[in-house]
């Protein structure tokens, strides 16, 4: 995005910069790809570094999105998952809201990577989100609501 | 998502180009499985045109390294990027798949 008419160029100008993007999709996972492709292309935009952009942000909100519709709204079409991502030159903020009446996220949460448990198929999603975001909270407003830090690394 | 399916000798080499993600691993899946069912027993998988891999993409790899295992066969992985290395190393899977830096060394593992 271009910085507004009159702002300092560069890197000065996207310093000052906030982004507020907020997505609507239905409970259907074909949507996933389209959200993650947009909001990583925003985070390039502001400097992320290239890891977080093709690793951390594409898996990391690709695993919330997907519990959102497949756990948390059953993949009910008439229940909406919403997306919003709060983007400015030092950290990406996204929350995952989804309709369905709720699950424990912290009883989702195993360790995929002991030995009993390395050879199921599920089990990793959780794991994932934690291990590739700077913090990860559940909490219910309107919804059930999966937010999500990442800090930006250059 | 795209799939090419080629033989080559006895190997059927599996190119996944795109994401293996949450929407298309079962198509993903039952490709494989239907080689498998056809009486492939040497099955390589080829990274070097796929992009990421979330959760349920890596749960598929799980199972069907194990389906291919219980029909006395043999899965390797080959091409894995950076990124795609550091998922499987912190999911621990690097522990459980033969993993080759190129497609002909993954050939010649078998």
């Amino acid at each position: 995005m271009a910085p507004p008419s009159g702002a300092p160029p560069g890197d000065a100008a996207t310093a000052r910069l906030r982004v507020a993007l907020e997505l609507e999709i239905p409970s259907d996972v074909r949507y996933i790809e389209g959200v993650v492709g947009l909001i990583a292309r925003h985070c390039a935009q502001f400097g992320f570094a290239p890891r977080q952009i093709s690793l951390n942000i594409p898996v990391a909100l690709t695993e919330a999105l997907s519990n959102a519709i497949l756990r948390g709204n059953a993949e009910r079409e008439t229940l909406r998952v919403q997306v919003k991502a709060d983007l400015s030159a030092t950290r990406l903020v996204l929350e995952v809201v989804d309709e369905g009446t709720g699950f424990d996220l912290e009883k989702c949460r195993i360790d995929p990577t002991s030995p009993e448990n390395l050879e199921r198929e599920d089990g990793r999603g959780l794991f994932l989100m934690t291990s590739l975001m700077d913090r990860l909270e559940r909490f219910s407003s309107h919804g059930n609501v999966v937010r999500m830090t990442l800090h930006r690394h250059d | 998502m795209s799939l090419a399916i080629t033989k080559q000798g006895e190997v059927v080499v599996v190119d996944v180009e795109g994401q293996l993600i949450v929407g298309n691993r079962n198509e993903f899946k039952q490709k494989v499985l239907d080689e498998l069912e056809r009486g492939a027993r040497k099955v390589l998988i080829d990274f070097a045109r796929t992009g990421y891999i979330d959760s349920s993409g890596l749960g598929v790899l799980v199972t069907l390294s194990r389906r291919i295992r219980e029909e006395g066969g043999e899965l390797r992985l080959a091409n894995l990027n950076d990124d795609l290395k550091t998922l499987f190393e912190l999911t621990k899977l690097d522990t459980l798949f033969q993993i080759s830096d190129t497609k002909e060394r993954a050939l010649q593992s078998f």
